[in-house]
């Protein structure tokens, strides 16, 4: 009996460690870690990426760049194969600290942040951060002194992002994030934007591709690329800062930038320095960041910038509401009352709008069009999201006026009311109650997805959030603000629409 | 021209008037004509075509041939009826409905004053002072604030006649009053509709009770196969 039930307890004990591995695969390459693994997963993001990571042009299968280098060289002498894992730039280092993969490498900064909450690697790379400007303002604007009140773009989450939040309060520039580093440049010369401040490696190589703008010869700052890894993998970061040394002594490295056109004789000087034991110089140097300062005191300091990117969620939430609910009337009505072609070309409206990706279309109305009409980012948004929430909204308003009863229509034209009077009289209002509750649930639907327009370069919530996040390399505190701060502005909402169907509903059930 | 009785001249006349539904006959050849301050009952089995008869009146239906004649207006079948005569038509019939569909949206006065302010340009104040007569009048003035779901079928009934009246049409049509009403209503109703009667308003009610038409009716035509009989009270 006894050792029936210690065979049941050891059987039971091997099914919930069948069940942990594959559940959990952190817990599976532990367990596995008496054979090293035979591949090096690293972390980059190939949008918009030469010379770090790129799609190869003429083999879009392929990956090239300096960082595809720098890891099949880590992998190559860790005795592992290199597999690439795509992560978007601002969610790498919360990628590889879930385990997604095990070093990130593509142009990421060494920052103070950083360094507490990761296992950075030696620095590979020298950066500055360097100031571009359309061709016709080189001479005015040489420096962020000049930009006063001027609208300066930068990649959200870097170096050059902090550099500019200080500008902001020192010299009154208006920042603007961007998702990615390619965008930055074109709406500098296409006027959005007055100027960039990113590194000179990504100025360049833009400025290769895009004529109209200058890279101004003075450096801003100075920084450095690394490798990120988990800081439990803080073993494997040493083996590799071991790589990466032997690689700056024996010119592998040099080989590879040279390669990629990007050697300058900083990266000579970094490399004395660092096989010299002495600290890479630098804004990483800087305790200006997030991490320097406790977890209280960094919130403290973001909660007013939550708000008021809270505040820019619900103004142009509303606004793209109240638009979207006129425009939706409109659609409606044409679609119930219109002739054949304006029936169809609303349905095709209505059709297209709910069956492309909102995403999608905020490019297009945003980037695609601006050769034609260069319209402001929270115009752009703005109109976006009422575009979209228009077809939906449109839909809910014409299901509504067609479940209004005939007889109620009949009497009212029978009286003499015209079919204007009709709809703004009878037909309208009694639709309008049975569009209340579906119209409330896109209203709150409208106020989460206004988080999408931060492609768009607007800084609301989840914005703001996504940079408080990576600024202090956990989603923990910033995700929970965001989270009641949401909940804030959509719970009296909810409750707000609650309140009047039941008011309605007690005046016409 | 002359009504049935030789004397008044007709407010309402059908003739010839034909409607059908695909391959089914609602309304064959119709004629008759009603004269001015009749009370006139068009009785007959569910489906005979009294609704569709009330309803071809009013302007609500469409029919292939003949005409109808509304005082001087005239319908023609198989023809759209234009925009001006159907706004003159509207001016001149008012009706009341099985279901009455009164506005559920709104008060039971603003039911009443809805179309004279908006469709007929009545000062609005003095439309009310109307529609609070009309209701004083029927028995209903104390319910003026409520909303038709809280009224009862009587006195939705007696609402929705004194929308019909708000516009004071000659022509007052009622598609079966009586369905809903108990014994003690429908002799109430009966009593309203004499009254209503007369002078310059003619009514012509659809039921197919035929106690309620014999009694109530100056004249009942019958109804049926889509034809309209004579019969003498």
């Amino acid at each position: 009996m006894t050792v029936r039930r210690r065979q049941f307890s050891t059987l039971v004990g091997l099914g919930l460690f069948c069940v942990a591995v594959y559940a959990f695969p952190e817990a599976k390459s532990r367990a596995a870690s008496f054979e090293p693994p035979l591949e090096l997963r690293w972390a980059g993001d190939p949008e918009g990426g030469a010379p770090f990571v790129e799609a190869n042009p003429a083999n879009p299968e392929e990956l090239v760049g300096f960082d595809v280098e720098i890891a099949e060289l880590i992998a190559r002498r860790l005795g592992r194969k290199a597999t690439f894992i795509n992560i978007s730039f601002t969610s790498i280092d919360q990628s590889i600290e879930r385990g997604d993969a095990d070093i990130g490498l593509s142009g990421i900064e060494d920052t103070p942040a950083r360094r507490a909450a990761m296992a950075t690697t030696i620095p590979y790379y020298e950066f500055r951060e360097v100031l571009s400007v359309r061709d016709a303002d080189a001479p005015r604007f040489r420096t962020l002194a000049d930009l006063r009140g001027r609208r300066v773009g930068t990649l959200g989450g870097t170096i050059a992002y902090e550099i500019l939040l200080r500008a902001e309060r020192e010299h009154g520039i208006q920042v603007v994030a961007y998702d990615d580093d390619v965008h930055p440049y074109s709406d500098l010369v296409m006027g959005r934007l007055d100027a960039v401040l990113l590194d000179n490696v990504l100025a360049e190589r833009r400025r290769r591709a895009l004529p109209g703008f200058t890279i101004q010869p003075d450096t801003v700052a100075v920084g450095h690329y690394v490798g990120v890894l988990a800081a439990r993998n803080a073993p494997l970061r040493d083996a590799i800062d071991e790589i990466l040394r032997a690689a700056m002594r024996d010119g592998t490295l040099e080989r590879i930038f040279r390669k990629w056109e990007v050697w300058n004789e900083d990266q000579a000087a970094l490399y004395a320095r660092i096989l010299a034991g002495e600290p890479a110089r630098g804004a990483a140097e800087k305790p200006a960041s997030a991490a320097a300062l406790s977890r209280w005191e960094t919130t403290r300091r973001y909660l007013p910038s939550l708000v008021r990117a809270s505040g820019v969620t619900i103004v142009l939430s509303c606004l793209s509401m109240a638009l979207a609910v006129a425009l939706g009337i409109l659609i409606a009505s044409g679609r119930v009352y219109g002739g054949k072609l304006l029936r169809a070309a609303l349905t095709a409206y209505v059709e297209i709008m709910r069956g492309t990706p909102i995403l999608l279309q905020l490019f297009v109305l945003y980037y695609g069009i601006a050769a034609v009409i260069l319209l402001p980012a929270f115009a752009a948004a703005l109109l976006g999201l009422a575009l979209n929430y228009a077809a939906y909204e449109s839909e809910i308003y014409r299901s509504s006026l067609e479940a209004v009863p005939a007889g109620q229509l009949e009497a009212a034209r029978l009286l003499g009311l015209g079919e204007f009077q009709v709809l703004t009289l009878v037909r309208g209002p009694q639709a309008f109650r049975l569009a209340l509750a579906p119209m409330t649930n896109d209203f709150i639907a409208l106020l989460k997805d206004s988080s999408l327009v931060s492609v768009l370069t607007v800084f609301e919530l989840t914005k703001q959030t996504q940079i408080f996040a990576t600024n202090t390399g956990s989603w923990v505190i910033p995700g929970l603000l965001c989270a009641l701060l949401y909940l804030g502005m959509s719970l009296p909402l909810a409750a707000l629409a609650r309140w009047l169907e039941k008011r309605w509903k007690a005046a016409t059930a | 021209m002359e009504g049935s009785d030789g004397l008044n001249p007709p407010v309402l006349r059908f003739s010839e008037v034909c409607l059908s539904r695909g391959a089914r006959a609602i309304l064959a050849r119709v004629t008759f004509a009603v004269a001015r301050g009749e009370l006139v009952a068009l009785m007959g089995p569910s489906g005979a075509g009294k609704t569709t008869l009330l309803r071809v009146t009013a302007g609500l239906e469409a029919f292939q041939s003949g005409t109808v004649q509304v005082e001087e207006l005239e319908l023609r079948g198989g023809i759209d009826c234009e925009r001006k005569t159907l706004r003159a038509l509207r001016r001149k019939v008012g009706m009341v409905f099985q279901f009455h569909h009164l506005f559920e949206h709104l008060t039971v006065l603003k039911n009443v004053w809805l179309a004279p302010v908006h469709a007929w340009g009545v000062a609005p104040r003095e439309a009310q002072r109307r529609a609070r007569e009309l209701l004083a009048m029927l028995g209903v003035e104390h319910r003026a604030n409520a909303l038709p779901r809280e009224l009862s079928g009587g006195e939705a009934q007696r609402v929705a006649i004194a929308r019909a009246l708000a516009v004071d049409p000659p022509l007052l049509l009622l598609d079966e009053p009586t369905a809903a009403l108990d014994p003690d209503r429908r002799a109430e109703l009966r009593d309203l509709l004499r009254s209503l009667s007369g002078n310059d308003r003619t009514v012509v009610t659809a039921t197919h009770d035929e106690e309620f038409a014999q009694s109530c009716a100056t004249r009942v035509l019958r109804v049926s196969g889509g034809k309209v009989f004579e019969n003498a009270l």
